[in-house]
């Protein structure tokens, strides 16, 4: 009893820090309609700001406080550079383009945070006054955690109070609902916004810098907090503060009452929850459904058309060279073209769901990462061969797509988004969490071709021979009329309904059918590295397909293809040039996101139609 | 006080107003005539600075406007009403007014709620309602109360009979006079004619872009070729 006394009083604590982080990323959220995934980002260098002013600035209550509030106040700062030279050139592109940028400024952060603050982890000192512990049912609680269980309910009421009685708190609820009629009543936007990004900022660097004295300072802290925090909000609905708040309370005492009866299954539970709110209330809990946030109607998609023949011939002139180079290549260049091949597969496989399809996946890496492990967990336990682990992949993968696409495609935008986020999520908990089965963090080795497919070169042809197929399948069932049903509900649901297509059939089945395309390039990749890990369907993962579509351009058939060509490329030789890639690879993303905002092949497109108008 | 001359907008390649040219002088009311989607409400909005307007001049106090932000145009003195209305919905009636409010110009009497209530007295008694939860009347008043709060000088008021019942419209007609009786000048666009005569000095009649016919109000009522060829649906 006493146990769960203070198990419950844990859970508070937590949930108070999750909630400053998620009340910042929903404030955001309710005015930009930006997904700021470097919400996370602005929390670590809380955190480390927080380090660096409490650790030299003289001992005592002013040192500590005083250093959290600045490294707070300066997190605020940032997220307003961040705003101005950044976001607001954005606001009006898609979503998905929105999230890709700030996405751009987590690799920045995480680089520019290992140079100024090294790789290895930093302890902060303990809260001057809150070091001891009061007694409670007869166990010591830490005071700090009772003070953090304080901390939530204060910035709650202040932030109630300050959006209900201020002006400033008026405007910003009237730009969340209809922000061109409130410029249109004379309020400057973009001090609006700009101010808005400052609290929400303050409010995660906040959170960041009051974990000083309860963990570890290191550089896994912005992805890991953002995980959490989106479910937050998601789970809260987007916008809501009361909702983020008692999302906060559940998710903490999730945890705390999780690790005490099912340890095993923590990380699952946490996006089990969430999946099971957006399915009974699509909305999250205390969410409304939001119009478009771009004033404007989104415009009709481009067609898609044949070809021109440059892009043919360039095309032919690509798969001859793939074809007719490779035994002239080294070992090291075969293992990258096997995995270009894969990746552009992958990404094609991602671009059916986006691009015809209209629907965006954060976690299309589950898929990929479930054929590999189909694979890996059929030779490993049924001791099956290649042939046979890389017919089972495509298998796993479809399977877990059919059931979790089911769910997902049923909400539209970033609710989708992040039911299929929360998903991989959990497929990555499961392969992380359950050791017995799939080794845990340590993966699952020894996954070797065939002896005849051993050789790299032998193997290449091989993945060649699939991916090629798979991805020219991909782009015949696009021009098919399964494609034209798929493209017509994407831009009008209800016309395409009224004339009987069953949009959420065609949806499913897209997904389904993208999953089982992710798996056959996943089952490729297990036996092009031998070993199978929880990396493979990371959230990185998933951004790294995201970042090869967006990079090529979503509305484009080739653009996949380029995306991965170039993104796999980029990466490739900047890990090979410097240690710093994350660095220049976040540069790249943003100034893509700034200056090509269709993409690579969109940009290649939008130029030859200018020059064939000229003409 | 307004004056446009040569104002085109376009969304994409469309045409949406040609060569369009209007006048308001102070303390008058102006009815911008036409059929639906002629280009009435397009031009507010370009008027606005909410539709960039592609080529032409937008004059306000001796000021050119054309190509300025919105909230700039706002700050100017050019309240506008849209056709949505577009109430916040989830604001009170009194949160709406404030999101409206700010200082008047020197010499001008400002616009206080307690005034508004006056001239709209259904507000008065439900301050504390959300915009959400109010008649279609209800909110065409608030939205026109909101934008007064900004002590404009010069009032866009895009369709505000629209979907209204008869004696709410009765009511819009008496509001305008009393406006027009305070000294504000008001760009009203109609499709109304009855109302558009009762509270209008000229008029200016718009289709498919262009402005095809502009006088006073009697003139349009005598000129009966006019009125059939552009207004009669």
């Amino acid at each position: 009893m006493e146990n769960l006394v203070l198990q419950a009083l844990s859970g508070l604590a937590s949930a108070s820090s999750l909630f400053l982080v998620a009340s910042g990323l929903t404030v955001i959220f309710g005015v930009s309609r930006i997904v700021n995934f470097a919400h996370g980002s602005f929390y670590m260098l809380g955190a480390y700001l927080a380090w660096t002013f409490v650790t030299t600035l003289p001992r005592g209550h002013l040192g500590f406080w005083g250093g959290v509030l600045a490294a707070a106040l300066l997190v605020g700062l940032i997220g307003v550079v961040v705003e101005v030279l950044l976001l607001r050139r954005i606001y009006r592109a898609p979503e998905l383009f929105q999230l890709l940028a700030t996405f751009g400024v987590v690799l920045i952060v995480q680089d520019l945070a290992l140079l100024t603050w090294g790789a290895q982890d930093l302890l902060g000192p303990r809260a001057p006054g809150l070091r001891g512990g009061t007694e409670i049912f007869g166990m010591r609680f830490p005071d700090y955690e009772l003070f953090l269980i304080g901390v939530g309910p204060v910035v709650l009421g202040l932030l109630v109070l300050l959006f209900r009685y201020t002006r400033w708190g008026t405007l910003v609820r009237a730009a969340t609902q209809d922000r061109e009629m409130v410029g249109a009543l004379g309020v400057n936007q973009r001090m609006l916004f700009t101010s808005v990004f400052f609290l929400g900022a303050f409010l995660a660097g906040l959170g960041g810098a009051l974990q000083l004295p309860r963990e570890s300072v290191n550089l896994h802290m912005d992805l890991a907090i953002i995980a959490e925090a989106f479910v937050v909000v998601v789970v809260g609905g987007l916008g809501s503060l009361t909702g983020a708040a008692l999302a906060a309370l559940l998710i903490g005492e999730l945890h705390a009452f999780g690790i005490l009866v099912l340890p095993k299954i923590t990380l699952v539970l946490v996006f089990l929850v969430m999946a099971v709110v957006l399915v009974v209330r699509p909305h999250g809990l205390m969410g409304k459904a939001t119009g478009p946030a771009h004033g404007g109607a989104g415009g009709a998609e481009p067609v898609i058309g044949p070809a021109p023949r440059p892009l043919v011939h360039l095309g032919i002139a690509a798969l001859v060279a793939a074809l007719v180079l490779p035994p002239f290549a080294g070992d090291y260049a075969l293992s990258v073209l096997t995995e270009i091949a894969i990746f552009i597969l992958f990404a094609a496989s991602l671009h059916l769901i986006m691009g015809p399809g209209g629907m965006a996946s954060f976690g299309h890496a589950a898929y990929f990462g479930l054929g590999a492990y189909g694979a890996a967990l059929a030779a490993k336990w049924l001791a099956a061969p290649m042939e046979l682990g890389l017919a089972i992949a495509p298998f796993a993968a479809g399977l877990f797509g059919l059931i979790f696409g089911w769910f997902c495609v049923r909400l539209s935008g970033v609710y989708s988004a992040m039911l299929t986020l929360a998903f991989a999520q959990i497929a990555w908990s499961v392969t992380f969490q359950w050791v017995e089965v799939t080794g845990g963090d340590n993966g699952i080795l020894g996954v070797w071709p065939e002896p005849w497919a051993a050789p790299k070169l032998v193997y290449y042809y091989l993945t060649l021979a699939l991916c090629l197929g798979a991805t020219l399948l991909l782009r015949r069932i696009i021009h098919a009329p399964f494609g034209y049903a798929l493209r017509a509900q994407r831009d009008s649901a209800l016309r395409a309904e009224a004339i009987g297509i069953d949009a959420f059939r065609i949806r499913w089945l897209a997904f389904a059918l993208a999953a089982v395309m992710a798996g056959i390039a996943g089952g490729l990749f297990a036996y092009a590295k031998g070993s199978v890990f929880p990396t493979f369907l990371g959230i990185p993962r998933s951004v790294d397909a995201l970042l090869m579509v967006l990079l090529g351009g979503v509305q484009t058939l080739s653009g996949p293809i380029i995306g991965a060509l170039a993104f796999t490329g980029l990466q490739e030789q900047l890990v090979r040039i410097t240690d710093l890639w994350r660095l220049i690879l976040g540069l790249v993303i943003v100034a893509l996101v700034l200056f090509f905002p269709q993409g690579l092949a969109g940009a290649a497109r939008a130029r030859w139609e200018a020059r064939r108008g000229d003409a | 006080m307004l004056r446009i001359s040569g104002l085109a907008a376009h969304y994409g390649r469309a045409h949406i107003l040609d060569d369009v040219a209007l006048e308001v002088g102070p303390g008058e009311v102006v009815v911008l005539l036409g059929r639906n989607g002629a280009g009435k409400s397009t031009t507010m909005k370009a008027i606005m600075g909410l539709v960039p307007p592609s080529a032409g001049s937008i004059r306000f106090l001796g000021r050119e406007i054309a190509g300025r932000e919105p909230f700039e145009i706002a700050r100017l003195g050019l309240g506008y009403v849209p056709e949505e209305r577009r109430i916040f919905s989830e604001l009170t009636v009194m949160e709406n007014l404030e999101v409206g409010r700010r200082s008047a110009p020197p010499g001008m009497a400002p616009w206080t709620p307690e005034r508004l209530f006056a001239l709209f007295p259904s507000l008065g008694g439900m301050r504390d309602r959300p915009g959400g939860r109010m008649s279609g009347g209800e909110q065409q008043m608030l939205t026109i109360a909101r934008t007064l709060m900004g002590n404009p000088r010069l009032v866009l008021l895009d369709e505000p009979s629209e979907g209204l019942a008869p004696v709410v419209v009765e009511r819009m007609a008496e509001a305008i006079g009393v406006l027009k009786a305070e000294g504000l000048s008001i760009l009203l666009s109609e499709q109304n004619l009855h109302f558009a005569r009762a509270v209008s000095d000229r008029a200016t009649i718009i289709e498919k872009g262009r402005i095809r016919w502009s006088g006073t109000i009697p003139d349009l009522m005598a000129a009966e070729e006019v009125r059939e060829q552009y207004l009669s649906v």
